[in-house]
Formats: C-alpha cells, sequence, structure tokens
C-alpha cells in the first residue's frame, strides 16, 4: 500500500478540476433546487452546450475565443428558455423527466455521426484552448507545497475556476438575501400563496432556471478549457446526478453547500478509488475484487451514499431540514 | 432487399456494442469484430498504423470474428481492412471506408467497426430507393414491424412503471434497472449455468417478481411508512438506480455478451417482412403476456382493486382495499413484467450493464404519452412510441432516432400533458 500517493492524489483532488467543475455545476443545481425548488436533472446539457458553443467556435469555425465565450453563454441561456418554457408550468416530476430527456437529447446529437464535421461526433473536439492558456501569468514551473503541486497550466485553470466560484458565491449570497431571493424561497415553499400576492411564478422559476444554467455553463467552459478538449460523453445524465449528490450532501439551500460538498465528494470518491485499487494490486482484498471491476465499487457507494443521506440526513451536512424543498407539487 | 436489411441492423447492433462499451481495460489497444449478416468473418487481414503512416502492428480476425492489435499509446491511428482478405461474395459495405482514423484515449481499448455486406449490396443499401416505390414500402412494412417489436417491449416495462406510479406517486428511476436485473439473471442461467434460454426467462421472471415484491417490502414500504415526500423518494431512486447499476457492471463487466441460444437465426421471410423466428416468438409471447395483465386488471378483483387504488388511494382504502396488499402486487407483477421485458430486450441486443437505463427514457416517454398512472395508457403510448422510433429512421438518421421519441415526450408535455388516455386534471 503506497499511503503517500494515496494521501497526494486525494489532497489535490481535494482543489483539482474536477471539484471545479462539479462545484460550479452545484452551485447552479442549489439555485435552481435548493433554492427555487426546480428539479432540473438536465444540468449536465447546460454545461454540455456550453463547453460546445466555445469549442466548436474556435475549433471548428476559427473565430475568436471571446466570441466562442459568449456563444456559449448564448447556447446556455436558450437552452435555458427552450426547457424552461413548456416544463415551468407542470408538475416537479414532469420536470424531471423532460429535462432528463432534453440533457439526453442534446448528448445524443453532440455525438452523431451526421453533425461530426460541426461537433466531431464521439471524438468531440480539439484545439481550442491555446488562446485561454495564451492569458496565462503563470511561468513554466510547477507552483504548490511538496508534491502537492501542479503545472502552470493546472495552476491557471484551478486560479481561474476558484475565482469564478468566489463570484458565483458572492453572488448567490447577495441574491438570497435580496427581495427576490425571498420571493425565490417562498415559491419553493408555496407558488399558490406566491401567486396570491400577486408575484409572476412563472417568470422567477424562469429567472433561477436561466441564472442557475448560467452558472453552471461557467464550469462546463472550465471542464472543456482544462482537458483541453471536449466528448459528449462527459456531459452524459450521471453527471447531473453526482452533481444533485454534491448539494445534497453538503445541505441544499447553503451558500456554501456545493463547494464542501463537490471537495468532500471528490475526495471521498478518489480516496476510496486509489486505496480499493492499491489493496488490489497488494493483494489484500478477496480475488473477487480485480483491477477490472474496482472501478465501479466507488459509483456504487456513490449510489448508496445518495439513498442514505436522503433516507437519514436529507438536509446534508449544513442544510437546515425546514428549508428543503422535498415536498411534491 | 432482406439481407441489406439484416446486415444494416448487424452494423446497427455493432454500433450500439460500440456506444455501450466504456473505456474499461488497462493498455491502449484497437480491437473489434467482424461480422456479416450476423456471423463472424474469419481470415481478414486488418493493419494499423500511426499518424505518421509507421506500422504499429496487424491482426488477422479469428474463428470468432475478433481481432485486437495492441497500440504503445494513446493518440490518433489508421486501421485498414484489407480488401483482398475478404471472404468471396462479401466486400466492405461503404468502399471508401476500408481505412479508419481512430483516437485511442488514455487506458481505453477502442472498437472499431467495419461494416460488411453481402457483394454486390454495398452503398446505398441502407437508404429508401426512391425510384422504387415497393422497396419503399416494404422498408416501412418492416419497419413498422419492427417498431411493434419495440413498442411492446417499453409496453412490458411501462405497465409496472405507470401502475407504480398510479398507486404510490413514486416516479421510479430504477425502473430500468428491474430490466437489467431481468436480462442478467435470464443471462445466468443461460450461459453460466447452462440451461436452455427458455428455461433461464422463467426462472428470470419468477426471480424479477421476487426481486420487485422484496423491493417494496423492504424498501419503499419502509419508506412510504416513514412518510418520505415524493422527491425524496424519486431521488433516492436515483440513488437505487446508480446503485444497481454499478452492481451490474462490478459483476457483469462492462462489455455486452450474448446469449448462449438463438444467436444467429437465419431470417425468415413473412410477406415484407423478415425477421429471425425469436422476434416473431418473443413478440408472441409479449402480446400474450399484456394481453393477460389486461384481462387480470380488468376482470379480477385484484386488477380492479389495482385500478382503484391507482386511481385515487385515499377513496380506494376507505372502501375497504388494502391498499398496501395491493400496492405490494403491483410491485410483484411490475418486477416480474419488466424481467420479462429485460429478457426480450436482451434476445433483441447484447445483455449490457446499461441496457435498462438505456431505455428508460423511453418507457417514461410511452407512459406520459399514454397518461402518467393509467395503465392502458402506458400500452398504448409504449406501443406508439416504438413504431415512431422506428419508423422515423425513414426520413432522420438511425442514430437519430431516439432524440425524435425524446422530442415527442417535450411536445406532449406542451399541449397534453395528461397524455393520450389520462384524464385533464391539475398537473401545474
Amino acid at each position: 500500500m503506497d499511503w503517500n500517493t494515496i494521501f497526494v492524489t486525494t489532497v489535490k483532488a481535494s482543489i483539482g478540476l474536477e471539484t471545479v467543475v462539479y462545484a460550479l455545476a452545484a452551485i447552479g443545481v442549489n439555485i435552481q433546487f435548493g433554492y427555487a425548488g426546480l428539479l432540473n436533472f438536465g444540468q449536465a446539457a447546460f454545461l454540455g452546450v456550453a463547453a460546445y458553443g466555445m469549442a466548436v467556435t474556435v475549433a471548428t469555425f476559427h473565430l475568436p475565443f471571446w466570441l466562442g465565450i459568449l456563444i456559449g453563454l448564448a447556447a446556455t441561456i436558450v437552452l435555458a428558455f427552450l426547457l424552461g418554457i413548456p416544463t415551468l408550468r407542470l408538475r416537479a416530476d414532469y420536470l424531471a423527466i423532460v429535462t432528463i430527456a432534453a440533457a439526453e437529447i442534446v448528448r445524443l446529437v453532440f455525438r452523431s455521426v451526421k453533425f461530426s464535421s460541426v461537433f466531431g461526433g464521439s471524438d468531440g473536439r480539439q484545439n481550442f484552448s491555446g488562446d485561454f492558456f495564451a492569458m496565462n501569468p503563470y511561468s513554466p514551473g510547477t507552483y504548490g507545497i511538496g508534491p502537492i503541486s501542479f503545472n502552470e497550466r493546472v495552476t491557471w485553470v484551478l486560479t481561474v475556476g476558484w475565482v469564478l466560484i468566489a463570484i458565483a458565491c458572492g453572488l448567490v449570497y447577495l441574491l438570497m438575501k435580496s427581495p427576490w431571493g425571498r420571493v425565490l424561497k417562498a415559491i419553493r415553499e408555496d407558488e399558490d400563496a406566491v401567486r396570491s400576492l400577486g408575484k409572476n411564478v412563472f417568470s422567477y422559476k424562469m429567472q433561477a432556471l436561466v441564472l442557475g444554467g448560467v452558472v453552471g455553463c461557467l464550469g462546463g467552459f472550465l471542464f472543456a478549457l482544462g482537458q483541453a478538449s471536449v466528448q459528449p460523453d462527459l456531459f452524459s445524465t450521471e453527471f447531473t446526478f453526482y452533481a444533485y449528490t454534491i448539494v445534497i450532501l453538503g445541505g441544499a439551500a447553503r451558500v456554501f453547500s456545493p463547494v464542501v460538498g463537490a471537495a468532500i465528494f471528490w475526495v471521498l470518491l478518489v480516496f476510496v478509488g486509489n486505496t480499493l485499487s492499491e489493496a488490489v494490486s497488494a493483494g489484500l482484498l478477496p480475488s473477487l475484487f480485480t483491477v477490472n471491476n474496482i472501478g465501479a465499487v466507488r459509483f456504487m457507494l456513490v449510489g448508496l451514499g445518495l439513498m442514505l443521506l436522503l433516507i437519514f440526513r436529507p438536509q446534508g451536512i449544513f442544510g437546515d431540514k425546514r428549508e428543503i424543498a422535498l415536498d411534491a407539487r | 432487399m432482406r439481407r441489406a436489411v439484416i446486415a444494416f441492423t448487424a452494423f446497427l447492433g455493432g454500433i450500439v456494442f460500440l456506444l455501450s462499451s466504456p473505456a474499461w481495460a488497462d493498455g491502449e489497444a484497437l480491437k473489434g469484430t467482424l461480422q456479416n449478416q450476423g456471423q463472424p468473418v474469419n481470415g481478414v487481414k486488418i493493419s494499423v498504423a500511426g499518424e505518421d503512416g509507421k506500422p504499429v502492428g496487424d491482426a488477422t480476425t479469428g474463428a470468432d470474428g475478433k481481432w485486437e492489435v495492441p497500440v504503445p499509446k494513446a493518440g490518433k491511428y489508421k486501421v485498414t481492412l484489407d480488401q483482398a482478405t475478404l471472404p468471396k461474395g462479401i466486400a466492405l459495405k461503404f468502399q471508401n471506408r476500408a481505412t479508419l482514423d481512430v483516437q485511442v484515449y488514455e487506458g481505453s481499448e477502442r472498437n472499431v467497426l467495419f461494416a460488411l455486406a453481402p457483394a454486390g449490396q454495398q452503398g446505398g443499401a441502407a437508404t429508401p430507393a426512391s425510384s422504387d416505390s415497393s422497396s419503399f414500402w416494404d422498408r416501412v412494412a418492416q419497419l413498422t414491424f419492427e417498431g411493434f417489436n419495440l413498442g411492446l417491449i417499453i409496453a412490458l416495462a411501462a405497465m409496472g412503471l405507470s401502475l407504480v406510479f398510479g398507486t404510490t406517486g413514486l416516479t421510479n428511476f430504477a425502473h430500468g434497472e428491474l430490466l437489467t436485473f431481468g436480462a442478467m439473471c435470464a443471462y445466468f442461467f443461460n450461459v453460466v449455468v447452462g440451461l436452455p434460454l427458455i428455461w433461464a426467462a422463467v426462472i428470470s421472471v419468477v426471480i424479477g417478481g421476487a426481486f420487485g415484491y422484496s423491493q417494496d417490502r423492504f424498501f419503499w414500504g419502509v419508506l412510504r411508512r416513514r412518510g418520505s415526500s415524493l422527491v425524496a423518494m424519486m431521488i433516492i431512486s436515483i440513488g437505487l438506480a446508480l446503485f444497481l447499476r454499478y452492481v451490474f457492471l462490478f459483476f457483469f463487466g462492462g462489455e455486452g455478451a450474448p446469449y448462449a441460444d438463438y444467436n444467429a437465426q437465419p431470417g425468415i421471410q413473412v410477406g415484407p417482412i423478415s425477421a429471425a423466428p425469436k422476434n416473431f416468438i418473443a413478440m408472441g409471447i409479449e402480446l400474450a403476456v399484456l394481453v393477460i395483465v389486461g384481462l387480470a386488471l380488468l376482470k379480477t378483483r385484484v386488477g380492479k382493486a389495482a385500478r382503484a387504488v391507482a386511481d385515487n388511494p385515499a377513496l380506494a382504502a376507505s372502501s375497504g382495499i388494502n391498499v398496501d396488499g395491493v400496492i405490494r402486487i403491483i410491485w410483484t407483477v411490475g418486477g416480474a413484467i419488466a424481467s420479462l421485458a429485460g429478457v426480450m430486450l436482451g434476445l433483441s441486443q447484447n445483455v449490457s450493464f446499461q441496457m435498462g437505463f438505456q431505455i428508460l427514457l423511453l418507457v417514461f416517454a410511452g407512459v406520459t404519452l399514454g397518461g402518467l398512472g393509467t395503465a392502458f395508457g402506458a400500452l398504448v403510448g409504449s406501443i406508439v412510441v416504438g413504431l415512431f422510433i422506428q419508423l422515423s429512421t425513414v426520413v432522420v438518421p438511425t442514430e437519430l432516432k431516439t432524440v425524435g421519441a425524446l422530442l415527442v415526450l417535450i411536445l406532449v408535455m406542451l399541449f397534453r400533458p395528461q397524455g393520450i388516455l389520462g384524464r385533464r386534471e391539475r398537473i401545474g
């Protein structure tokens, strides 16, 4: 058992690219689900259209990077309207089914051979991150403490990512203290009561869906830039489910809980994965476990964890039980 | 035409196989299985070269049609099929696709697919011949048949899902895993134990019923009594689905595999429709089961009670119906017929850990189209979805046929959220 490697990779995972991406996606889910009570199961699609919007603009059409970012943002907002207009008037479970279907549509179109000249099929798109890394202020080298360090490219991506997370958290904090945020929370508690006060519930829900999508889509940009490629299967429905797990783990309707949840989620995932694979190669586990199937175990634990959390502690680590939108409406 | 259709479905099957196998193994490699009309093709030379044209290695397909070339690292490779080594009478379906550029990712084996067809039938065999109207209608008939085949499988799964929703209000995202469970049980008894597939299917249906029963007895029923809210239960079902899917992955592995029986049945021709006999028999069984379940719902006491509970649980309880007992029966029967659907799905495609999840959204589409909570609505909606998916391939590329069905799902939500047979009520 190489505890040193396990320790280093686990600590790196707590601030690494996945944590940043999932934290941003989860902040978006938190706005939609935690504060407004919308069950958007298509968050992966918001990240997907943003990442692809940028990647396709730069890699396929050879247009500038910043235009790509703008197109990615525009695509996210358009998707939010397309999803929201038919479904926000419907019951929570209908919204869930429609958004999950929409996310699959987006993924299938991205990976289709028919449109591969634009989206690149299942291989996706590469060669679009040059302009982003050209802005890198860090000179080549490694940054960090001892073995826990990143090269200049990763450091740059992580810097941008954590700055965006800080901005997003600040935004959520200010918004939810404002009258707008109070209306949103009131909609989560009792939609009809809010409607009877003369508020346009549909419009508020739509604003929450768009805002959550836009915050999530920042994660999509970073995912694409950090890996210097986009592939359709990165944005599968399981991505959305993990984002929900993170929100529920941290505690819904809390400003920092998606960030803490993402860090804990990835630390646990990486730690369990590494420990198990080290244990397998050291021959400490029964022969039922092999190098090939050990990866499945940690995702079993994710599913198990999600179930147990909702059954025994639906408010997560920091949440308040009175503040969770778990009543069907 | 018939052979072309079979070749085409083999090609599609290959694609499904290709899409469903995740990056799983350790070393990077290129591999594939060469098949013509479902039969392996051996002795064909396949060579791999790097992006710069330097040869990396070559392989010859074995008796099972499989080939594999390990590559030194992730990157782009050119894979070439030596057409001179193809057996007589078999040719590449698309002549310009003898060399494919493929990307191999870090730590993953990449499947490469060469589509083969009988010589003389390559090229546009899969597109409708617009000049020949009779072959167009042949194709429509064939697709209608395949649509019914798919629709009946969806209907089997949808009945249970819809009744569970009607009686308990649970939107069960783990219902797809009931299908996978059935297919895996049948696979275990058929391939590992060695029973004939029919007995394996019977056992799997029984075990599936027991699985449904115990899910309600030890899990959902307990949660209902604790007073868990419906949204919490929906997310719990997602957790359960994730858990079960990865349990299947753990024991079964990431690759799809067929049953031991009825693998490469030669097709038979009935009118304009050609299909393997197993498809006709499977459809007969599916229809029979659906009719029996439908009659049971209409005629028996339990069936009437089930419909009453689905309609209004509180009213049913106050008129003396044992609601919990009815729900348990619905879970048991729902689990059993979902198992059957899984076995049937495994017949028309490979058994894989994701098969239930992949069809779940189509089941949801069928259920919502018919009207959530209604048993017969689910039946009608599912068959419409199945037909729509297959017939839409006349105009849209086959890989996007699911997209059409999911779009219809969204449009139904927009214009008639109560579905075809659902009653109009407040749903917003």
